[in-house]
């Protein structure tokens, strides 16, 4: 609760500042403290100590998984804001409504991770996607922000319609928008809760970019800023998926056999689309969209199982994930090439960077000790212990092998390859060592996962 | 203890080993890290040989059910032997190369090392699969920075083979660990498994896909001449003469006895792609032309028969299985070394290109043939005991075919002799070709290397009892887990 109120005021207190600062670090500041206290007190409120108590009449509760999936995306925002704070000049000149516009994503991300209403689902959804529109489209005098931007908008708009109806046909079956009440009432569903449950499917497929509701990402992440594709990729994809975990762990738990088939072909769609175009990218900002895709194949594995393992998978996925792009991007966004050959001879160049880099790459293919194995581990291991699941399996580590290749491709250019003629990028020693930092902590979440399961139950 | 320290001692040492400024410095660093190493290693074998200090636990991601668990039982005690062994041999082998970074390059041979050593001791299937992981990682960087013209597509090719066929291992390790009554990963609860056979059936392949590409097995081979031709020739050493074992540890300590209906169902199957594969690797060694090919083809042809003839399930055909995980090691250390001496003086290892070298170098020719006739395993060497051994399995194998089998992979040990007196014929004798740098004999660290690896050749040789009695037990105890009468009967 306390962290929807502060998101929602830190916003108004970053639009503000654009007039009261004119410093832009005394702005960066602002926003860094800002997401410091926002983590401080849903940290404080995740050890039972809230300042504030709202009732907000079953619109919203916040039980420790939304606690704790905020905990993870405010960590995430904050090593974003430390890393890809100073990139965002270059963007254009409002800095300090950026800041705001991201802090009113946050306020969005709390009501999707803790909705227990169609609504409030709803409303969150929209909080996060009208910033992002204006954050993709920042980049006003080039071109392809504009047109990603339309993009965006368009399919966007379209897709909320979609849910707008689902959550109409809904309301038409069960007389309420509360997503706990309709949870008894199973067996065989009427079918307007079926086709109203199929289009909030396609909607939500359609926010976390699964095939074949994909073809906006490409085009969205390489046009928007790399600093806001950095964003858009991890804390609000990780923040959808929670919301779409949650409502069909509560809304549509009853109807778990009607929908889990179509969710295990999204699946396979998904990764095999992601990773398979992956391969043939050139700019590195592209692979990393499709790789987003392939990503969030292996996330659709927690709603396909619902289970256990695939919740906890969920919080793990996401803090992974995030983390190993959150330092790519930031990386990338200060290259001055973005294709494979941009990165040849970094490891010479830029010894740490490089390093940090490689933890980074390592952990999205998944190779142990790093946060992205365990993961993954938790991700196959929810899908294990549902019956009849082994080939979904099976197809998913194939293509997690065909992963390997295009994130390699960026390693064997900065290790096995001579520097290039362009010149070389520029890394601040404070930039260095929280990239390094942020390495440090992809490993430590993959040598001791407890740090963060521990937390889930307390 | 002891398992502890066999993993701990490469591993700080081989971080440490990134610090060092000069290459001097890395390169006695590293000798004496796996001098170290060996030290602890053979402390296993003689005084401390109880329980208490082979075994090693820990907790550690307990909320996924898995522990920091080492065990050093007898397949174990072999291969760690054998690592330790190689690792000194390698370094006093190729005392003379030189490497750009030397540090970094000593630092990821250590990193390897101790990643191999944790796969022989894990008891812990994540850890297992953990190691398995962490050794392929420094061997690929090794190979890609190091290694020859062609190494970035060529390791990039094994990175991806290995790496797919690990995560199918995974697959199943999931599988099982959510089959056992604790839900944990310790190989006590894989081995009280009971699971249906066609369960075991599926499972099998996911796993015997992965260990079939590291060893490797036909027809997922193909990966391996080119790897071992690129890489830098210390790296081929250990990646030739301990990695592959891993393959092998796989399927005696995680395949077979967890998996005993499927291993013996599919058993045949597997025996008959093996034996393939020692023919075929055999007739291709016979056309190369460039020494490091032809030896990576002999060794598919001695992996495949180590393979063939623990699949036999007797205890001939395991105990052979057993002193040949040791013996292939040491004899291929000892042929790259040559093939490296060779290389390094002569600027080439085109068998056209060479010959007569056995008028100047006769030191280097006298270990040489020693070390080839062993690896075609003529009595007296080390390899007559452990293929005898094997082929005596393999004619006992509870199968239709078992004769057609020993028949065959017979065939392999002819074609075996046909490549390998060739090449000495062509590379030592003969006609001396003018080579471009004058010919000279060995050096003291290679005649000490290549003199312990004669030693070693000779004494298991002669007395191959000192090495099966290590393994005695286990063999044995291993017989009892894989047998599957029992089921039969009922």
């Amino acid at each position: 609760m306390n962290a929807l109120i502060l998101s929602a005021v830190l916003g108004v207190i970053m639009m503000f500042s654009s007039f009261l600062l004119k410093q832009k670090p005394a702005v960066r500041a602002v926003a860094i403290s800002g997401i410091v206290l926002l983590l401080l007190v849903n940290l404080l409120e995740m050890t039972s100590q809230p300042f504030l108590t709202v009732d907000t009449r079953g619109l919203l509760v916040f039980d420790h998984f939304a606690l704790v999936f905020n905990t993870v995306i405010f960590a995430a925002v904050l090593l974003y804001f430390l890393l890809s704070a100073p990139d965002m000049e270059k963007v254009g000149g409002s800095y300090a409504e950026y800041f705001a516009l991201i802090f009113f994503i946050l306020c969005g991300v709390t009501l999707v991770t803790s909705f227990t209403s169609l609504l409030t689902l709803f409303l969150g959804i929209e909080i996060i996607s009208i910033p992002l529109y204006i954050l993709t489209g920042s980049d006003k005098r080039n071109l392809k922000s504009n047109e990603a931007a339309l993009k965006y908008f368009l399919m966007g708009s379209f897709s909320t319609g979609l849910m707008l109806m689902g959550i109409a046909l809904l309301y038409g079956a069960w007389g309420t928008f509360s997503t706990e009440a309709p949870a008894l009432l199973a067996s065989m569903p009427p079918v307007l809760v079926v086709a109203g449950m199929s289009l909030v499917f396609f909607a939500m497929a359609f926010k976390v970019s699964a095939a074949p509701f994909h073809f906006w990402t490409p085009d969205v992440y390489d046009g928007a800023p790399t600093v806001f594709t950095s964003f858009m990729a991890t804390v609000v994809k990780g923040a959808v998926f929670a919301g779409f975990i949650r409502l069909f762990d509560h809304a549509f738990g009853a109807q778990q056999p009607q929908w889990q088939f179509w969710v295990a072909v999204i699946t396979v769609v998904t990764l095999f689309v992601g990773n398979i175009t992956a391969v043939f990218q050139q700019s590195v900002k592209r692979m990393l969209a499709y790789s987003s895709i392939a990503q969030a194949g292996f996330m659709l594995f927690a709603l396909y199982a619902m289970n256990a393992a695939g919740k906890e998978g969920i919080l793990l996925y996401t803090a992974a994930y995030s983390f190993a792009s959150i330092g790519i991007f930031a990386v990338l966004a200060r290259m001055n090439d973005y294709t494979f050959d941009g990165f040849n001879g970094l490891a010479r160049t830029a010894p740490l960077v490089a390093g940090a880099l490689t933890v980074f790459l390592l952990s999205l293919a998944g190779i142990p000790l790093t946060a992205g194995f365990i993961a993954k581990f938790y991700m196959l291991k929810a899908a294990l212990t549902t019956p009849g699941s082994t080939w979904l399996v099976i197809f998913a580590v194939l293509m997690a092998a065909v992963s390997v290749y295009y994130y390699f491709r960026v390693i064997r250019a900065m290790y096995f390859r001579e520097p290039g003629e362009s010149p070389v990028p520029v890394f601040p020693g404070f930039f260095k060592w929280t990239l390094a930092l942020l390495a440090l902590l992809v490993i430590l979440l993959g040598v001791f996962p407890e740090l963060l399961l521990g937390r889930l139950y307390f | 203890m002891i398992a502890f320290f066999l993993i701990l001692i490469p591993l700080a040492t081989g971080l440490l080993s990134f610090l060092i400024k000069e290459e001097k410095t890395a390169k006695a660093f590293a000798l004496l890290s796996s001098l170290a190493t060996l030290a602890v290693s053979l402390l296993g074998l003689t005084l401390m040989k109880t329980g208490n200090y082979l075994h090693f636990s820990a907790p550690w991601m307990s909320s996924l059910g898995s522990s920091f668990t080492l065990q050093l039982d007898g397949a174990g005690q072999v291969l760690c032997l054998l690592t330790a062994v190689a690792y000194p041999l390698v370094l006093l082998g190729t005392w003379q190369a030189t490497y750009k970074n030397a540090q970094q390059f000593f630092g990821l041979m250590l990193l390897a090392q101790a990643g191999m050593m944790g796969v022989f001791l894990a008891a812990d299937a994540l850890l297992f699969y953990f190691f398995w992981e962490l050794a392929l990682i420094p061997m690929y960087f090794l190979s890609s920075i190091w290694g020859g013209e062609r190494r970035i597509p060529v390791t990039f090719k094994f990175f991806i083979y290995t790496f797919a066929g690990s995560l199918l291992m995974l697959t199943g390790i999931i599988y099982l660990q959510a089959q056992t009554a604790d839900q944990s990963f310790s190989i006590t609860s894989f081995y009280n498994l009971e699971l249906s056979g066609k369960e075991q059936s599926w499972i099998f392949w996911l796993f015997f896909v992965a260990f079939a590409i590291k060893m490797p097995v036909f027809p997922l081979h193909t990966w391996q001449p080119d790897t071992y031709e690129q890489a830098p020739t210390a790296t081929t050493m250990i990646l030739s003469g301990v990695m592959v074992k891993m393959g092998l540890l796989g399927l005696i300590r995680w395949l077979m006895p967890v998996l005993p209906l499927a291993s013996f169902q599919w058993g045949d199957r597997v025996m008959i792609f093996a034996i393939i594969g020692i023919v075929y690797a055999s007739l291709i060694a016979i056309r190369q032309n460039d020494l490091k090919r032809l030896i990576a083809y002999s060794s598919i042809a001695h992996i495949g028969l180590m393979c063939a003839a623990l699949f036999a399930e007797n205890n001939s055909g395991t105990q052979g299985v057993m002193i040949q995980l040791f013996n292939h090691g040491i004899n291929i250390i000892g042929l790259w070394i040559i093939v490296e001496i060779i290389e390094r003086r002569y600027g080439t290892r085109k068998i056209s290109e060479l010959g007569g070298l056995a008028q100047q170098a006769p030191v280097m020719t006298i270990f040489f043939v020693i070390i080839a006739l062993a690896n075609i395993a003529l009595p007296l060497t080390n390899g007559f005991a452990g293929e005898f051994l094997m082929f005596n399995g393999l004619l006992q194998a509870k199968s239709n075919f078992a004769v057609a089998y020993t028949v065959v992979a017979g065939l392999g040990i002819i074609l075996a002799a046909v490549y390998t007196l060739n090449m000495i014929r062509n590379t030592f004798y003969g006609e001396a070709v003018v080579l471009r740098a004058p010919v000279t004999d060995l050096k003291l660290n290679e005649t000490i290397a290549l003199s312990l690896i004669v030693i070693l050749i000779l004494w298991l040789g002669i007395y191959p009892q000192s090495m099966l009695d290590l393994t005695e037990q286990f063999s044995r105890e291993w017989m009892n887990k894989i047998d599957v009468s029992h089921l039969f009967r009922k």
